[in-house]
């Protein structure tokens, strides 16, 4: 399986100039991914292209002595720009795009089991006329299923080198390294008109047949596991027992080790802290960065664990299976199976699931399901409603001893986040982000064994993807909101929480928030909680004197004497819906490349938690 | 005899004849194969009845029965000697 067919290159001008860039294109699902994974050996960088959500992905490969850059293209069916994918491959391969040298070849990626339908977009690619190399990937399972192709022939017909390769096994990639050296343009064959998408169809399927092309057989084996799978009974329970599972695994084991990081990091910070003499300075480096840095770095447990679950879901194909069972019900709010996962992962934390909301690939639907997923009720909204749960709802059996009042009211916000998601979506997927009626179809790839490298690629990279870009944003604003609680000096020193910048913010604005019940130590909680909700709880403590940790009866004491019980569900009411979480805002910044849909969202939540607030201090102060 | 695609059963077989939807969403559609003259079959449903999985052209594809039901095909004589298996 190792046959790179120089056959064509005679009679071809050959080009002159020396390759630097390379453009790597090809299908979804073609296993681009994992090809340029095998070519790049991890020497990559992952950025997005100026101004739209797509990905740049750019990695380094060394060809005798040479580096040359490849240019991981979005995986795309054709390049007719009705998409921003297509629209970015076009500009790349054209040099228009701003940041990315215009390439000097090109790397076709096509699935061999897949030829026929893969071939359509040999015709666009080759018309542009750059030397380039057809790999025909996944040629281990075109053979071990009894398909074939005659490479030579199409090598012949398509006017381009063409190798059969396998990106999984490793194999036929030094044709890579061949073609690079000695790049030579396409000869001139009968394309069809390329913007054609019919004309292009036709043109792959006789291409095919002439190059005496075998499919190969169903993939028999994945079939039977589809009878299971995808069976009306077990079907449904091996969902619910992997759901469970996901969910179970991201909140039992992403938490605690979460937490563990973040009181050894902390830890850490107090260590060496004492090295610092300057007070002022071992305050801004404790508080101010230190904290800064452990916010940014205590998702990253959570993250990896949901990513280590999603990698191995997507590679071994069951993903399309568990979206193609949760499509019907997800259908009902206007968002299709895929966000299921990712809505799911909400419930632990809305960073993760944002991030993760990568899968859906209809744009509109990606977009409404990362501007919902902050609803969800996420561990970081339980401090406080355990905190105001246990200082104002008294404990009562509601259903006999299976339900008592407080484990209720914790009930209800959850159902409240839910609902609150729900009917975000229903109308954003009725206004603004109404589809297209872009139908929903999607592929069912063959079943497969996961490989170590490819989910343990996805970790690192999103693991760099955000602490680089999502920890700048939360680094930024912990340290704005360090400076606000220790400004302005007195005679040198940091002022008393009380008379901190924060503290008059929080006086400032008491009007505002006076009519949902709220004073201003609680204003002073929720403006310092923009960092992450959790830390209301800390301020709060700190505010009435009293370390929430060891005095927690006493701080509940000492609420109830500032707020009246509807203020106090106010105040739940309020956290179910505010956008208070800086960590949450930089993710979608960075999945939507602009500040206009955080910005948005932001708006949206706290105006919504605003209203909500409102409504039931006096609706509930009217029934007292 | 054209039928609607959402009407086939699990194992049949047909000729696409017609898509019936808009030209963008036919394109879209092309790109996996439901085009004039393919042949498709109908090999499983969702648990839930919907989505309903086709094989065309080598892959497995799922379609909302609300798109299926817009594609017109003729069905192939090629019974129940090819089960979903």
């Amino acid at each position: 399986m190792n046959q790179l067919l120089q056959t064509v290159s005679p009679s071809g001008p050959r080009s002159k100039q020396q390759i630097r860039t390379v453009a790597l294109i090809g299908p979804p699902n073609s296993g681009k991914t994992t090809l340029f994974n095998r070519l790049t050996n991890l020497r990559q960088k992952v950025g997005n292209y100026s101004g739209i959500t797509v990905e740049q992905h750019t990695g380094v490969m060394a060809v005798a002595d040479q580096e040359i850059t490849i240019v991981d293209l979005p995986g795309v069916y054709s390049l007719n720009p009705y998409s921003d994918d297509e629209r970015v491959a076009v500009s790349v391969l054209n040099g228009n795009m701003d940041g990315v040298p215009r390439p000097e070849a090109v790397l076709l990626v096509l699935d061999a089991t897949n030829l026929t339908r893969h071939l359509s977009l040999a015709a666009p690619v080759i018309a542009f006329g750059l030397p380039t190399l057809a790999l025909l990937n996944m040629g281990d399972l075109l053979a071990k299923r009894s398909g074939s192709i005659d490479a030579v022939k199409l090598a012949g017909d398509l006017g381009i080198p063409v190798a059969i390769v396998s990106a999984t096994m490793g194999t036929g990639l030094d044709a890579v390294g061949r073609f690079l050296e000695r790049a030579n343009s396409p000869i001139k064959t009968t394309l069809p008109i390329v913007q054609d998408v019919r004309e292009c169809r036709k043109w792959a399927a006789r291409i095919a047949s002439e190059s005496d092309y075998r499919p190969p057989l169903p993939p028999a084996w994945s079939r039977r596991l589809d009878d299971i799978l995808l069976h009306k009974v077990w079907g449904p329970l091996v969902f619910m027992i992997v759901v469970g599972a996901v969910f179970q695994t991201v909140f039992g084991l992403g938490q605690p080790l979460s937490n563990a990081l973040q009181e050894l990091l902390t830890e850490m910070g107090q260590k060496a802290a004492p090295f610092i003499t300057n007070g002022f300075l071992r305050s801004l480096f404790l508080d101010g960065i230190w904290k800064g840095v452990t916010s940014v770095l205590v998702f990253l447990p959570q993250i990896l664990v949901l990513f280590l679950f999603i990698g191995l879901l997507e590679d071994s194909g069951y993903l399309a299976r568990a979206a193609l069972i949760a499509d019907r019900t997800m259908s009902f709010v206007g968002l299709n199976g895929k966000a299921f996962i990712p809505l799911l992962s909400a419930y632990a934390c809305a960073v993760p699931a944002i991030m993760a909301s990568r899968t859906i690939e209809n744009k509109r639907d990606r977009l409404a399901t990362i501007l919902i997923a902050p609803f969800m009720t996420c561990s970081a909204r339980l401090p406080i409603y355990t905190l105001l749960i246990a200082a104002f709802i008294p404990e009562r059996p509601v259903v006999g001893v299976f339900l008592g009042s407080r484990a209720l009211a914790m009930l209800l916000l959850y159902v409240l986040g839910f609902v609150a998601a729900i009917g975000t979506a229903k109308m954003l997927k009725s206004s603004v982000l109404k589809s297209t009626p872009a139908p929903f179809v999607m592929e069912l790839p063959e079943y497969r064994w996961p490989t170590l490298r490819s989910v343990g690629l996805r970790l690192m990279d999103r693991g760099r993807v955000f602490v680089q870009q999502a920890g700048t944003v939360i680094l930024c604003v912990s340290l704005l909101v360090w400076g606000l609680t220790n400004l302005p000096l007195y005679h040198g020193h940091p002022p008393a929480l009380e008379n901190s910048a924060v503290a008059h913010l929080g006086h400032f604005i008491e009007p505002a928030i006076r009519p949902l019940g709220f004073n201003w130590n609680i204003g002073v909680g929720l403006l310092t909680s923009v960092v992450a909700r959790e830390v209301i709880v800390g301020t709060l403590g700190t505010l009435y004197g009293r370390d929430p940790q060891t005095h927690s009866l006493s701080l509940q004491a000492a609420l109830q004497h500032d707020l009246t019980f509807s203020g106090a569900m106010a105040l739940l009411v309020f956290f179910a819906f505010a956008m208070q979480c800086t960590s949450t805002l930089a993710v979608v910044r960075r999945e939507t490349n602009s500040w206009k849909w955080p910005l948005i969202q932001f708006v949206y939540m706290t105006s919504l938690a605003f209203v909500a607030a409102f409504i039931v201090n006096h609706t509930l102060s009217i029934l007292n | 005899m054209r039928i609607r695609l959402s009407e086939f059963e699990p194992g049949q077989t047909a000729i696409v004849e017609e898509v019936a939807l808009p030209e963008a969403e036919q394109k879209l559609l092309m790109r996996f194969g439901f085009f004039e003259g393919a042949e498709v079959r109908c090999l499983r449903r969702a648990p839930l009845g919907d989505p309903v999985v086709y094989s065309v052209d080598g892959s497995e594809v799922a379609l909302r029965t609300e798109t299926a039901c817009r594609i017109f095909a003729s069905p192939v004589d090629r019974k129940a000697c090819e089960q979903t298996a």
